[in-house]
This record gives C-alpha cells, structure tokens and sequence, in this order.
C-alpha cells in the first residue's frame, strides 16, 4: 500500500532535521505564555490550571537540577507513577537536557522495575510518592548505576532519609541556583538537540520474551504526530485527558506527539480511581485508549441496563435499534432517508446523547482504539451512539501508528488505511512489514533483535494480514498466535476472543485449538457483574474461584459461547471451556501490561487444563500459587468443572 | 517514634481519676484512673463486656460516671455536654457505624466541622464576607488535609450508607478529624475491616498520629492484638469493669493476669498472636 495523499492540516508545523521535542515545548511557551492553558490537574476538588508559561518554567528548574545533579547527554532517566504533571515534566526535563526518557508502568513488579532499570543504565529515578520509592530503594543495590531517585508527593514520606533521595522541589531549588549562575544554559542546552537525537527509550510490553526497549527520536516521535493530524487534525482549543499510563505509546502519541504540535489542553485526572469521572468532567475531544477501555465502558452500559426500570430499558432498545440501523447503513456507505435522520436524532436526544455524556464522550470527534484487536460489536455499539471510533494500528517500534480508519470509511473488520508518508506491505509470507520517518533507530543493546526487526528501513511486524479489495489493511493476528484447525484452515485466536468479550460477564477469554482436533476456551468471569448478577438471584457466593464454579455461572457463560458460535464455520466452533478460578492477572505474567494474553506462558502455566479440555474428564483438580502485589504467594487447591457445548455441525 | 516534646512528659493531655459507673446492679467500670500522654496512642483492651466503650462513652460525656473526674488539658470536664467537649478538641468514632446515611460523604464530614463555623442564619443566607471567608477556608481543610490523607476522593459525592463497610469507617474517622481533634477515641476502627482495610486503617491512625500537621493523640479500643501491639505507645487492660494492667505493649503481653483474662488460665497463645 502506498502512502495516502493527505496533505498539510490547518496549523501544521515544519518538521525539520534540526526540530526537537523541547525545541517545540520553548516555541509554544513564548507563543501561548500565559494566555492559554497547558495543562491542568485536578486536586484537592478543582482543576488547576498551569500554562504554557509556567509548564516551560517547571520543565527548565528541573532539567537544570538534573543537570547540576549530573545529567548528561544521552543519560536515561526512567520515570514511574500515575499521569500527572510532574511526570510530564520530568520527561521533558531529561530531553531538554539531553537525555533519554524511560517510562515504567506504575504497576510494574520489582523484578520488571529492575530489570529495565539495569538494562536501560537509568542514571535518575522519578518516583511519584512512597510506593515507587520503596521499589527503588529494594533495587538500588543492585542497579549500581542509579545516582539519585526523585520524589513528588510527601505523604508518608516522613521517616525516609536516604541520601539518595532528593524531593523534587529540592531539584528545582538546585536548578534555580543553577540558572542564575549560568543563565541562559537552559536555552543552550535546548538549542544543542538535534531531530535524529534519541529522546525516548521504549520498552515493549513482550508476549514471549524479555521486554525489548525501542529507541525513538525526536524526528520520530513528530513525523509521526503530524502523520496522524493531517488524517484528523487536532486544534489548539481542544481537550486531551491523560489518564492511560505513559509507558504506553498510545499515550506519549497524543500528550507529546500531538499535544505539542498543536498545543491543545493536558487534563490529569484526581486519582486513577476517579478517572472516568474526570474524563466526564473534561468531555475530551480526542480519545485514544486500547479496547479494553471501551469493551468497560460497553460493559458498564450493559449492566445498567439490566439494572433499569422497565420503560428505561424500553427507552434503550428502541434507541440502539435505531442507532444500529443507522450505523450499518454508514458502514455499508449506503445514504438513509430523511426518516432515519430524523429518527437518530430523537433516539440521539432520549437516549445516545445521555450514553455519551455518561461515558464521557460527548464532545468526542475521534475516538481510536488500538493496542490489541476489538470485537465488531463493540465497534457496531459505539457508532450506533454516535461516537466515531476508529481503529489504529502501529506497533511502539513505529512510534505508535501506521495505519488508520478514515471518517466515513470506517470497516470494523479492518485497520483502515495507512497515514501519510507510510507505507505498508504484506511479503510474501504474508507478514505486514511497513516504512516510514518514524521507524525506530533499533533495540536498546540487542542487535540481533534490531536485526531480524529492522531490515532494508523495513519494520517486520510479526502480524499477519492481508490487504482487502477497498484497499483496507486486514491484521490477522500475530503470525506465531494463528491456530491451524482439524481441517487445515487458519483462525485467529485473537478475533474469537474479542467476541466473547462482547458479553458483560466474560472479562478475559483464551482460546486453544492449535493442532488440536476441536476448539476450546477459558474464561475468566468479571467478578464484578457476575457477581452482582448472582446477588440479585440470590445466589449465594464467597469468592471468585467459588463463583466461578457455580452451574447457574456455567449456564450464563454458555449463552455468549453459543452466540459466538452460531456465527463460525464448524471447525473454529468452541466444543468446551472451563470457567478459570481467577483472572489473568499480569503480575501472574499471564498478560502483558497492556493485558495481551501471554499464550506460551499461560499454556505452560495451565498445562493441566489444556490437557483436561482435550480428554474425558470434566473435573480438573487444581493447586496452584497466586502472587499477591506485594509480592504475598498463597496457594490455590479447587476443582474446575469443564463444560460441553452443544455444537450443530456445519454454518 | 518521633514525638513533639512540647509540653513535658509529666502533664497528661487527658486524666482520668477512679471512675466508678453502674447500670443497675452491673457496675461497669469501678474505679479507672489512667493518663493518657499528649502524642500518644494509648489502647484499650479487654475482653468483651470488660467496659472499653463505656469508658470511651465517659471520656466523650455520653455517660456521667456516678463517681470521679476526667480532666482534659488541664481542665476538669465531668461537668460538661459532649459538644462543650467535643469544642475543646475531643472527637471520636464508633464502634457501630454512626453516619447519616443518606447523607453524602462530604455532608458527613463537613458536619464535623460544623462546631467551628461562627456564622449566624442572617449572614450565611446572603454568604458575604466573613462566612465565605469561612466556608472557603473550611473547604480547603477538608479537601487538602482530610479527604487528601484518607484517600477517599473518588467516593466524596456518594450517598454514604451505599458504599461498602470498609468505606464507610474510613468516613467515621475523616468526620472525626474534620473538629480538627487534640485528642481522637477511636472505637473498634479495624472491626469488620478485610486484611487490606485494616493495613489502609492502621497506616491512617499513624499518619494522624505521626504527620507533623496532625500529631493527634489516640485513645484506641481494638481487638486485634496485633494491630494494638505493633501501634500502641502503652496500653492498659481491664476486666470485669477494672483495671488489671497497664504499660508498654511487650510488658502487657506477658502480664499474667492480662492473658488469665483472654483466656481464663496462663497460657501466652491469644495476646501474643501477631
């Protein structure tokens, strides 16, 4: 596929061999000062406002603490703790200064946060409070290389007096004295950064391996934010909320790549637990959030739904009937009459228009998901509210994006077509391998994986998909994750998973039948709409493995799984699954943060199941160990029952 | 542990001096005396129907002893209503959830501050001046010390009696510290609490007590000996309405006459269960 002939957007900058991230961060600082607002943060009840102004001033006191403290170019600064603005900061600080961002996800185990600190060379740590410090202080013996870890909030910081910990405010003080004995070095050390300078060091989450950090530049990182405005440009007057974790590409794309270039508003949410609030608070323009979040949001509908009175749930189902109607139309390209018109709308003002505000995407114009495959329904259910969400792919090794839907030309069997100055092809084994500015300069310390990644300028994904007649990228699955059925046809584990994750009870979904003579599942239940479920039927329950094992639970788990394979050829259909005693969990390495199932992993680890699912038995005993986040491990002794599917043959 | 050595060792923040109190012909307690030192966390143990609440109850006025005083600061209280005391700086929580239920969290809380807003009905219907002041200020307390260091702001707009248990003690104390308290009676705070619940309430009862923006002393009536010996500064016993022992916590778990209580001979198994 060859580029798409999008060209410039409305505000679009040069991007230049010369052009840097914090070059961009000083443009728009003496643009907007203190006229607009950079970022806010709510605290305390309120958002608090910080502008372009006092975001730079942030940005300069730190990155010359860091330096007075001894950063130099090209020193890895690894950062860890929720979105917030100081995490911002910190990253920008380490580029203005020369050096390399490493971001870890704040749930990262020890080991993790060990590893990739002795592997990226981390000279500085930012923590956020005590949670992240106690893991740097369990590490720093080990990580001989870290000088300093840096904190922001004080709580429960009373009794720590490490001389390794400083307090941000201190790096600050530091970077004060610094400039007013040097002044104008900030500016300097700025205008030494060139575009092909590395500022982001990016660990791939790994579904096999050790995690592999990809380094991007800052050329990278801003071909591939402008790529991605002239498909939909983004405006200065608009909303961004920043709550999915920094260490995701996904996030970095829209609060650096594109936040920067075009200056749009940075809201941080209070706490992760009132994001979703928060999100509803800001009412965001742009979303971009992996389909986990949205199949939650699905979820969320459902339940409530289910919870309502009669003449609401009423309500809703004329209105989504109307809205599904409405939205295949669209997907066909076909034109609707006046009459569904008029109809979308009254469903849009009794019902879809109170959905979206719930959810927060009232005033969303595009909504991308990306990250890992979504199911058809959830794409049909949110266009059928109106909401515009489209599919992205891209790998971190590419800077986020490659490819992506266009309005009004949306299929949701697809990934849509590639951005501008892109191109994507399939060779001749059918992998997707694609070329553009922003391909990654190769892996940390690892040349053989650069290697076999990077070859020619090409980015070999490891995806298998083809290209579909309307020119559409269609991305199988992962190559080493397709299953080969009894008959000798292909089926993706991948797809049968997300539509069984459309049901509001199933929160994870495996699904085994490589070699094998039929296709089997395990489920995890979502503990929480089970659960209630059980409650209002007064089943009685007292934790999860126990749920899980319930008949009525099997009973209700079987419907989706029927549904599902009404749609499949005979082969591909699901003939058992078991209900698991516990979700996957990726501290349990079962998934990878960004919760993609680990399958040699997880087959490894339920090695007994998978055995059981493919003989005579319907009962698996089971003893095994749970990790707890700190690190408890308790053992597991239960009884899994495994269920028959009542299967027609043939489609 | 740090403490402030403001005020000397010698003068208690609280005293209690030989209470005798009876229900009929059920004498609860029968001549308490304790101090109680400014910065500490001093517990109450005792085995059920020993008369822990009922010397809470005493300490906050909901009781009047029959006999002896309770001085506060300095100051003799036995006379006083339980607002004249919870004025001078003694708040507390329950044993049994005692919230407005239908109330949001933040109504709860912001009840507790009621006591320190001066307003009259006249200036606060036209809210000008001094009461917006007032208000402004008794937001920014609730907000930043409180629902900051509780770490209850996702819940702040719920109706409380909806939320779990667990939830709903952590509110019991941020109503408790919105008096802005010198001293805290804290009544069974871990009862009910899962593993995760206690670990959060143990950490808050240090924070308020350690925090140097807090530093509130707390009077602690608790089951869980484990929790009680690992916070506690000193802790007293009693049994059958009377003091049996009272000192540092690894003295009152090898007390005989304390594990005698628990467990009706001398054997070291319930009070030293950590």
């Amino acid at each position: 596929m060859s580029p798409a002939d999008e060209k410039q957007f409305p505000g679009e900058i040069e991007i230049t061999r010369d052009l840097t991230i914090p070059k961009l961060l000083l443009k728009n600082a003496e643009k907007f000062g203190e006229q607009r607002v950079a970022m806010r943060e709510k605290e305390f009840g309120v958002w608090i406002p910080y502008t372009w102004r006092e975001y730079l001033e942030n940005v300069k006191f730190l990155s010359l603490g860091l330096v007075s403290m001894g950063l130099e170019k090209d020193d890895k600064v690894v950062m860890i703790g929720d979105n917030r603005p100081e995490g911002l900061w910190a990253e920008m600080a380490a580029m203005c200064a020369g050096g390399i961002g490493v971001w870890l996800f704040q749930d990262c185990l020890m080991d993790e946060v060990q590893y990739i600190v002795d592997h990226s060379d981390s000279k500085f740590y930012f923590a956020e409070g005590q949670e992240e410090v106690d893991k740097a202080l369990a590490i720093k013996d080990k990580c001989p290389k870290l000088t300093k870890i840096i904190w922001d909030d004080p709580k429960g910081m009373r009794n720590y007096d490490d001389p390794i910990l400083i307090s941000l405010k201190e790096v600050q003080e530091l970077g004060r004295k610094l400039d007013r004995e040097k002044p104008g070095l900030f500016e300097d050390l700025v205008n030494q950064g060139k575009g092909d300078d590395i500022c982001l060091l990016f660990y791939t989450s790994g579904t096999t391996a050790l995690p592999k950090g990809a380094l991007l530049t800052h050329y990278n990182m801003l071909t591939m934010g402008q790529n991605l405005m002239r498909v939909d440009p983004s405006y200065e007057s608009e909303d961004f909320v920043s709550y999915l974790p920094f260490a995701w590409i996904g996030e970095q794309m829209m609060s650096i790549s594109c936040g920067l270039q075009v200056g749009f508003t940075i809201n941080f949410p209070e706490e992760p637990e009132t994001s979703q609030e928060n999100v509803r608070e800001i009412g965001p323009h742009v979303m971009f959030a992996p389909p986990r979040l949205y199949e939650q949001m699905t979820r969320t509908v459902q339940v409530k739904y289910l919870d309502a009175t009669w003449l609401k749930r009423k309500a809703y189902e004329l209105a989504m009937k109307i809205g599904y109607h409405v939205a295949d139309l669209k997907f066909e390209k076909k034109s609707f009459p006046w009459y569904w018109k008029l109809l979308n709308y009254l469903a849009y003002l009794w019902c879809h228009e109170k959905l979206r505000d719930h959810l927060g995407l009232s005033s969303v114009r595009n909504a991308y998901t990306g990250g890992a495959a979504m199911g058809p329904d959830h794409f049909r259910f949110f266009h059928a509210i109106g909401v515009n969400l489209k599919q992205i792919y891209g790998q971190t090794e590419i800077a986020g994006i490659s490819v992506v839907h266009r309005n009004d030309d949306i299929k949701f069997d697809t990934v849509g077509k590639p951005i501008p100055e892109t191109e994507v092809r399939i060779t001749e084994e059918g992998e997707i391998i694609s070329k553009s500015p922003s391909v990654f300069q190769g892996y940390y310390k690892m040349p053989e994986e650069t290697a076999k990644t990077l070859r020619d300028g090409w980015l070999h994904s490891g995806d298998t998909g083809f290209i579909d007649g309307d020119g559409h990228l269609v991305v199988f699955d992962r190559t080493k994750d397709i299953m080969i059925l009894r008959d000798g046809s292909k089926s993706s584990p991948q797809f049968l998973e997300a539509r069984l994750k459309f049901s509001p009870f199933l929160k994870d979904a495996w699904v085994i039948g490589d070699h094998k003579s039929y296709v089997t599942a395990v489920i995890c239940i979502d503990y929480n709409t089970v659960g209630k479920w059980a409650e209002d039927r007064g089943i009685t329950y007292t934790s999860y493995p126990e749920l899980s094992q319930l008949p009525e639970v099997y009973e209700l788990v079987q419907k989706p799984v029927m549904e599902v394979n009404k749609t499949l050829p005979g082969p591909a259909k699901i003939r058992k699954f078991v209900n698991l005693y516990k979700e996957f969990d990726a501290d349990d390495d079962e998934l990878t943060r960004t919760r993609k199932i680990r399958r040699t992993f997880v087959e490894e680890r339920y090695k007994d199941i998978v055995d059981a699912l493919y003989s005579d038995t319907d009962t698996i005993h089971m003893d095994t160990n749970i990790t707890y986040e700190d690190g408890r491990v308790v053992q597991i002794k239960t009884d899994l029952k495994v269920a028959n599917v009542p299967v027609t043959e043939g489609t | 542990m740090l403490r402030s050595d403001n005020q000397s060792p010698e003068s208690p923040l609280l005293k209690v001096e030989d209470i005798h109190i009876s229900f009929g012909g059920v004498a609860a307690l029968t001549g308490v005396s304790f101090e109680v030192k400014p910065g500490e966390i001093f517990s109450l143990i005792g085995p059920n129907g020993a008369g822990k609440t009922v010397m809470m109850n005493c300490i906050n006025g909901l009781y009047r002893p029959q006999k002896g005083n309770i001085y506060f600061d300095g100051k003799l209280i036995s006379g006083l209503s339980p607002h004249q005391r919870a004025a001078m700086g003694i708040s507390r929580t329950f044993q049994k959830i005692e919230l407005f239920g239908g109330m949001t969290v933040l109504d709860n809380i912001r009840l507790g501050r009621h006591i320190h807003l001066k307003s009259g009905i006249f200036s606060g219907s036209i809210y000008v001046g001094k009461t917006a002041r007032e208000e402004i200020e008794s937001r920014k307390f609730i907000e930043e010390e409180i629902i900051d260091l509780l770490e209850i702001e996702h819940i702040r707009n719920h109706i409380t009696g909806m939320l779990p248990y667990g939830m709903q003690k952590r509110v019991e104390l941020a109503r408790a510290l919105a008096l802005n308290p010198k001293i805290v009676l804290l009544d069974e705070p871990l009862a009910g609490l899962n593993l995760e619940e206690v670990e959060d309430m143990a950490r808050f009862i240090l924070d308020i007590n350690e925090e140097e923006r807090w530093q509130i002393t707390c009077v602690l009536v608790e089951h869980d000996m484990g929790v009680v010996m690992d916070l506690s500064d000193r802790v007293m016993a009693l049994n059958f309405g009377e003091k049996i022992a009272e000192g540092p916590p690894d003295e009152i778990q090898k007390h005989p006459d304390v594990i005698k209580a628990y467990l009706g001979e001398v054997e070291e198994l319930y009070v030293t269960r950590r």
